[in-house]
């Protein structure tokens, strides 16, 4: 028995050069910012601040911190796409071989949608849902911060996957029978099963966390119609979470099965139904969609609502239509493919609730209108992704309803017209969504607001980028351009994706300018300093510190209706709730664990042994596991106590700035 | 009951609507969390008995449901599983009394009547991949395979958590973290008997028509 199982020195491919380079270039970057962490003598600052950190603020910011890397990752992906497209015409075979182009696109949707979308949307929710709430945490601070950790570990084993092996060819649905054992021999698939079956795991607990917070942990007199907005489209998105999540699990489960034992889920023979995947995997997959989409929308509203100095036009329309599409995003999964030979009646049904989903989404376009409308809009970078948003989304929302068509979907199916339209809706709207909402909280996070001139910058990059790499390829998929091409013969296509190159180097500029707007801001923070309320805001985050306490509120602010913080400042109070003399208590806080982090290391090592069929390291990695999770369970210290002298000292301080 | 009662005795117009009350207390909340994971967890079971269904006819020629399952090991095995909830509860109302000699001795019996249950089924899994009947023969038995051993692998993981929360009675006491702990093991432990209704349903009796 070879004690390594499936792993020998050929899983380095060290005859391809841009995957060497790619690699070096990792493991380099890695190893130069332990070394910089070491030389600096930052070790204990990081291990007891954040990396055993159960605070939901730190937590969020990590996952915003994984999200923003691996959006560098992910884009990576795209321009060599990109590239390859723009040249492979013709008789041209361009710069990636078929086996290293197909990884190349499976990686990018599979780490833009797992690693970077959702890392970015739930490190916003964390950081902001329990400061909106009014209370000192999330229901459950050690699950969350084992939450983050796996998802930490899934994106490892992704990024493993570059340098040992490879990662799946099978684009990131990775549909069977190709993704069986029989088509798809190597680790490609099993480095991407594993990653997202432990992720997914994180990701549950993070749905569950949430819907426990919001719904059993609100500051007193908050009831349901008092929720700031982003609050219900948090509650929407976890609750999607919480149903569509465990289906996904399933489904890799079966196909994991498979591969590994040999079962017949969805092989083709032995009665095998391959189509069983692909229905149980959209299951998932549109509530997924939403699960996106509904915080950026939340994100949207906070941000029009605070700089058009207005109410939210239609609060309890924006609510209903947040739960409409929670329920509906269940009902239109046979959309995704028509094509498979349901009978007409099936396909109508699915085309109409497709349809049906647009009119909340239009419900919500409208309500942003309004509120804009007569409104003393301030036209900061939060707004302009906002409005850039609604522009691109309607386009983008309305190639759906296209689509919705069945018959108009069988000549458009697999073809870039739906490459183009799942961009339009996905950046369009979750990316400018978690942008916005970056640059609308990062004051809150940092005590610092980010530089105005290069996030300008950066959204126009962004926006002109964005129509120029994508617009064409709506033109392409008319044309008949199917996706996922590593070359192609027609000529006439050729300009059309010279075009979207471009685009692409646009949205590269923009990038470039986030990163220069980062380091600007840091550089400058004594100018851009913010206090607790840089924008005149109208919910209960603003009403404390930036950045805020570990015990986020003093004392737990009392609601009396939405816009709570909004209202107390316009009845001219001395912006704070009702201050009588406040009666400080300590506070009992979450004690920091590592719990979290050493669950992910061993969950890593287990993901990793699987992938190579290293049994014993498997048995070890889920050992080593149940143990972290025993010694957490018999620890005798849960919370550390904050004495009331430091909360009052701070508090008092914090009263003093505002007066000022 | 007297729950009841006392909301009755409180005058209504001073109290708050419950959902303007603030934080709910650790209990309600952890309870409340748990309740969450239960319900992701039947929507787990839900894609397995889906695929289940569409898989049940698909035997590839090799045996169907109604050659193999032997009905009297499964009603035993059912009998275990209800019988465990029965005794399940009644360490609850020891635990809720602070009881620990009764607490160990019910839980004590649901673990035997968990591991007897666990026993059949690994018997009748043995039995029929003997009999050419694994799950890597049809589809069928793919599903079937799945559905019930992923059953099989909660109760097992129940069995372990109920050996842990009797090593945390004896070694911390009725602390507020075990009871509430032990509140979530019993949910865990009936939610799994719910399941299992639907399993035998589905399964065994439907398979057995079939």
């Amino acid at each position: 028995m070879n004690l390594l199982g499936k792993l020998t020195w050929s899983a380095i491919p060290f005859d391809q050069p841009i995957v060497m380079a790619a690699t070096a270039m990792m493991v380099l970057t890695v190893v130069s910012v332990l070394a910089f962490v070491t030389w600096k003598g930052y070790w204990p600052y990081l291990w007891e601040e954040w990396l055993t950190s159960v605070d939901h603020k730190r937590i969020g910011v990590m996952y915003i911190v994984l999200a923003l890397i691996m959006l560098l990752r992910g884009f990576s992906d795209a321009i060599m796409m990109r590239a390859q497209q723009a040249v492979a015409a013709g008789g041209a075979q361009g710069y990636l071989p078929p086996e290293h182009f197909d990884q190349v696109f499976s990686a990018h949707g599979t780490i833009m949608i797992f690693f970077m979308a959702m890392p970015f949307v739930i490190g916003l929710m964390n950081f902001v849902v329990p400061l909106q709430l009014g209370v000192r945490d999330m229901a459950f601070p050690t699950l969350n911060s084992v939450a983050l950790w796996l998802t930490a570990s899934g994106i490892l084993l992704t990024n493993i996957s570059l340098a040992i092996g490879e990662f799946a060819k099978t684009g990131w649905v990775a549909y069977p029978p190709l993704s069986e054992l029989e088509f798809s021999p190597g680790v490609g698939v099993d480095y991407y099963l594993w990653a997202l079956q432990i992720s997914g795991v994180g990701t549950l607990m993070t749905g569950i966390n949430f819907v426990a917070t919001i719904l059993k942990t609100r500051a007193p007199g908050m009831g349901y119609m008092r929720m700031p907005v982003f609050c219900w489209t948090a509650l929407a998105s976890n609750l999607l979470i919480v149903a569509a999540f465990p289906i996904l699990t399933a489904t890799f489960a079966m196909l994991l099965l498979d591969r590994y034992l040999g079962f017949h889920f969805f092989s083709t023979d032995a009665g095998g139904n391959a189509m069983m995947y692909v229905n149980l995997f959209w299951v998932w997959g549109h509530p997924e969609v939403y699960i996106l989409i509904l915080p950026a929308f939340g994100i949207f509203s906070e941000v029009i609502a605070t700089f058009s100095g207005k109410p939210l036009f239609g609060y309890r329309s924006m609510v209903a239509a947040t739960m409409v599409i929670c329920v509906l995003s269940f009902l239109v999964w046979l959309h995704h493919f028509f094509t498979m030979g349901a009978s007409a009646n099936v396909n109508g049904f699915f085309g109409v609730m497709t349809m049906v989903i647009a009119v909340p989404t239009g419900v919500k376009v409208f309500n942003w209108l309004f509120t804009m409308y007569g409104g003393r809009v301030r036209f900061t970078v939060p707004v302009l992704w906002s409005i850039g948003f609604m522009v691109t989304f309607v386009i983008g929302g309305m190639t759906g309803v296209l689509m919705a068509v069945p018959p108009a979907d069988f000549q458009l199916h697999n073809s870039l017209f739906l490459v183009a339209h799942f961009h339009n809706v996905i950046i369009g709207g979750v990316l400018f969504g978690v942008m916005a909402g970056y640059n609308y909280w990062f004051p809150k996070a940092f005590g610092f607001k980010l530089d105005e001139r290069w996030g300008i910058a950066s959204f126009w990059c962004w926006l002109v980028g964005f129509y120029i790499a994508f617009m064409p390829l709506y033109v392409l998929g008319l044309m008949g351009m199917t996706r996922r091409m590593q070359h192609y013969d027609n000529l006439a296509w050729q300009p059309w994706l010279l075009a979207a190159a471009v685009g692409v180097v646009i949205i590269m500029a923009g990038i470039a300018c986030q990163i220069i707007q980062l380091v600007v801001s840091i550089r400058s923070r004594e100018r851009l300093r913010a206090g607790g309320d840089p924008w005149n805001g109208r919910t209960l985050e603003w009403s404390t510190a930036s950045p805020p306490p570990a015990w986020n509120f003093a004392v737990l602010p009392k609601v009396a209706e939405i816009d709570a913080y909004w209202s107390w400042k316009q009845r001219a109070q001395p912006a704070r709730e009702p201050t009588q003399a406040r009666d400080y208590k300590a506070i009992e806080a979450p004690k920091n664990t590592p719990t979290g982090f050493v669950t992910a290391f061993f969950a890593v090592v287990t993901g990793f042994a699987l992938i190579w069929h290293i049994w014993w390291m498997a048995a070890l990695g889920a050992i080593g596991a149940f143990a972290t999770l025993l010694a957490f369970a018999f620890r005798d210290q849960e919370e550390i106590e904050i004495p009331a002298v430091q909360v009052a000292r701070f508090d008092l301080a914090h009263q003093v700035e505002i007066a000022r | 009951m007297n729950i009841a009662v006392a909301i009755d005795d409180v005058d209504r117009q001073a109290l708050p609507p419950a959902s303007e009350a603030g934080p709910a207390p650790k209990r309600i909340v952890v309870a409340y969390g748990f309740w969450i994971f239960l319900l992701s967890d039947i929507v787990m079971f839900a894609a397995l008995f889906a695929a289940y269904a569409v898989l049940r006819n698909a035997t590839a020629g090799g045996p169907t449901g109604a050659q193999l399952f032997n009905q009297g090991s499964v009603a035993i095995e059912t009998a275990c599983l209800l019988a465990s909830s029965y005794t399940c509860g009644l360490m609850s109302l020891a635990v809720n009394a602070r009881n620990r000699e009764a607490t160990y001795l019910f839980a004590g019996i649901t673990f035997v009547l968990g591991a007897v249950f666990l026993g059949l089924e690994i018997r009748e899994f043995a039995g029929m991949i003997a009999a050419d009947a694994a799950p890597q023969r049809s589809a069928f038995l793919s599903a079937f395979f799945t559905l019930v051993g992923c059953h099989g692998l909660h109760v097992s993981a129940g069995l372990i958590w109920l050996a842990v929360m009797m090593a945390q009675v004896e070694l911390k006491g009725f602390r507020a973290t075990v009871k509430r702990r032990l509140l979530c093991f019993s949910l865990f432990w009936h939610a799994l008997d719910i399941i299992w209704v639907w399993l035998f349903t589905v399964v065994y009796l439907m398979g057995a028509a079939a």
